[in-house]
């Protein structure tokens, strides 16, 4: 009993001393064995053959044609007042100015049947399709047995990913995490001066470096010329917890975000001590001016870090922007956008919070085949006179989406848990009585005017 | 039909539903996956709350009416088969159906179509549109953005020249009748792109 136990430490130290030797102390210094690119291109190759594979299979059977990007129904593009202007020029009443007629209805039944068979929001809070299989259960939907070899390496691969990976992958994360909270409660002794700075710094990068190889994540960076300076707002598109990973493996940020308790609380405490981040009170968030000012001081301070904000206020699935929310854009004038793209073929990043918990989405994180994606800095951009909130915040996403490749949508995320506000459907009515009700002064002097 | 893809046996009287309805098994299969993706928890079959979640769908001004339209009186459920059936009604018409004499009329004829936009307005569906019904509709679709009067004024007006036999209701042949030139073909029609 005893042997077995001697044995199982001294495997563990071997364990360990291997990881910490060619993956944390590389990592820490932002050096690359090479490792995570020889095994994405051997991924790559796999899942190639793994496609054509299933290709050919389906081709022996009728096929069916996959979901297309377009959506599955025609949509006609007109405005309602096109729509039920054409309803109506082909009644045979001659119409004046505007009347309502029965077909009317008929533009809003259409509308109303063609979002029943396909709708742009409920779609974006779940997981994006993927065109092929990835090998991977999760994303199973239609495709089945093929043949023995596709099998086989699909069962390869899940002990891949469940033995060898997952272990090596929690790990790294206990290390990255512990080594932060460590890493800052140290700096954070020292008196404050520009060495504690470049040491905080050090501590953070290198500990997110850590947490991005424990999600095997290849980033690549782009226009980093574009980077967020000191005392500016960085902005981005927000698909899961790990985007703050990806960004930070290039720069230091000041978080902001809600105190939770437990773990998570611990971590925010002692990242606080070695640089300011932006941490609020659950009753704190409800007042928004309190929120705004305490931002605004943050970014006064040309020393202080960037501020990283994600203004659709919950995540979306990596398909489509959805609305910014104004307040990240009345604090300040200078904007950094950043677009950020997961590549959906090695592991689904979004997180979809009504299904899973914090937990088990790291799970299934660690248990995907890698994380891939790029990330894009964009010029930054500043509030022109004459523009409001809104219509900045507006320009801003259109940018995001535009470089990311993504659909820019103006619905709320925050429809994910709530209900449609009374509003939306005020303005449908609102723009059908404008075609209505118009001020005519006609022949017979019985036509209705506008109130 | 050749294709014996085992998504589409995973409906039940599939071959039934596809000879009444006339959609093709790749759109079968789409409106399969849609009905699935409503019914979040699961159960085989859609309340109304299922059609409600549908955003676009909750600010359309007669959304109501048009989730209504898929429930039987008296019912609280729409399984696989009547959602199907009810999205037939826009399925475009077959122009080279041969027309056999003992066939019913297809789902998506234009007088079908006619028939459920009809009944949007018909909700106690005594064939009729009352005066009482239409302002329900006319006040739906316009919500606080005119006055009573406003409403008044156009609902007389539209009985006025649709009904023909003077009985202060409009019938569906009054119904169709008004509406005799319009491309109900187009306007009542869903395209699948593929």
């Amino acid at each position: 009993m005893e042997g077995a136990w001697e044995i199982a430490f001294v495997l563990f130290q071997v364990w360990l001393s291997i990881v910490v030797g060619l993956i944390v102390l590389p990592a820490m210094f932002g050096v690359s064995l090479g490792f995570t690119d020889i095994y994405i291109r051997v991924l790559v190759k796999t899942l190639e053959w793994a496609t054509l594979r299933i290709q050919r299979g389906q081709k022996e059977q009728p096929t069916l044609p996959s979901q297309s990007a377009n959506g599955i129904i025609e949509k006609d593009d007109g405005s309602m007042e096109e729509e039920i202007g054409e309803l109506r020029r082909s009644h045979p009443k001659n119409l004046v100015g505007g009347d309502f007629t029965m077909c009317d209805a008929f533009y809003f039944c259409k509308k109303g049947i063609e979002n029943i068979v396909e709708d742009q929001v409920t779609q974006r809070f779940t997981s994006e399709e993927l065109a092929s299989w990835n090998l991977l259960t999760r994303t199973n939907n239609n495709f089945r047995y093929i043949s023995v070899r596709l099998t086989i390496i699909w069962g390869l691969g899940v002990f891949i990913r469940y033995c060898i990976l997952l272990p090596l992958r929690i790990t790294l994360a206990v290390i990255g995490l512990s080594w932060l909270v460590i890493g800052t409660t140290i700096v954070g002794l020292l008196p404050s001066s520009n060495a504690k700075n470049w040491l905080s710094d050090l501590v953070h990068i290198t500990c997110y470096r850590i947490c991005a190889r424990g999600l095997s994540a290849t980033i690549r960076y782009h226009n980093k010329e574009n980077r967020p300076k000191k005392g500016g707002i960085c902005v981005a598109n927000h698909t899961s917890p790990i985007d703050i990973v990806i960004l930070a493996n290039d720069g230091c940020y000041a978080m902001v975000g809600q105190v939770h308790g437990g773990l998570m609380g611990v971590i925010q405490r002692s990242m606080v001590l070695s640089c300011p981040h932006v941490w609020f009170e659950r009753s704190e968030m409800k007042d928004r001016h309190a929120v705004a000012k305490r931002l605004k001081d943050h970014i006064a301070d040309k020393t202080k870090l960037p501020i990283l904000i994600f203004p659709e206020g919950t995540c979306i699935n990596n398909t489509s922007v959805m609305m910014f929310k104004k307040g990240s854009f009345e604090i300040g004038r200078t904007i950094y956008p950043v677009a950020i793209k997961y590549d959906p073929q090695f592991g689904d990043a979004f997180w979809n919070s009504a299904k899973y918990n914090i937990v088990s989405y790291l799970l299934r994180m660690m248990t995907s085949w890698a994380i891939v994606c790029n990330v894009w800095y964009l010029p930054p951009m500043t509030r022109q006179d004459g523009e409001d909130a809104v219509q900045f915040a507006n320009r801003v996403k259109s940018a995001i989406a535009h470089q990311g490749g993504l659909v820019d949508l103006s619905w709320d995320g925050g429809l994910k848990r709530e209900k449609v506000k009374e509003s939306l459907k005020e303005e449908q009515q609102k723009m059908y009585s404008s075609m209505i009700v118009a001020i005519c002064a006609c022949g017979d002097g019985s036509l209705i005017k506008k109130a | 039909m050749g294709s014996t893809s085992s998504t589409l046996l995973k409906i039940p009287n599939v071959e039934v539903l596809m000879q009444e309805t006339g959609f093709s098994p790749a759109h079968m299969i789409r409106l399969h996956d849609r009905f699935k993706a409503l019914d979040k928890e699961g159960r085989g079959h859609l309340c109304p709350q299922d059609f409600g979640a549908i955003k676009e769908l909750a600010m359309n001004p007669i959304g109501d009416r048009i989730i209504g339209a898929f429930f039987c009186p008296g019912k609280e459920t729409v399984d696989f088969h009547t959602f199907v059936k009810i999205l037939a009604h826009f399925r475009p018409v077959d122009k080279n159906r041969p027309k056999e004499p003992n066939s019913p009329e297809p789902i998506n004829s234009r007088s079908n179509k006619l028939r459920f936009a009809f009944q949007l307005y018909d909700q106690d569906k005594d064939g009729k549109i009352s005066r009482d019904e239409l302002l329900k509709v006319l006040q739906a679709m316009l919500g606080m953005q005119v006055t009573e009067e406003q409403l008044e004024s156009i609902a007389d007006r539209t009985i006025q020249e649709a009904d023909l036999d003077r009985d202060d209701a409009i019938s569906f042949e009054e119904f169709r009748k008004s509406l005799e030139k319009v491309n109900i073909d187009h306007k009542m029609s869903i395209r699948f792109l593929r």
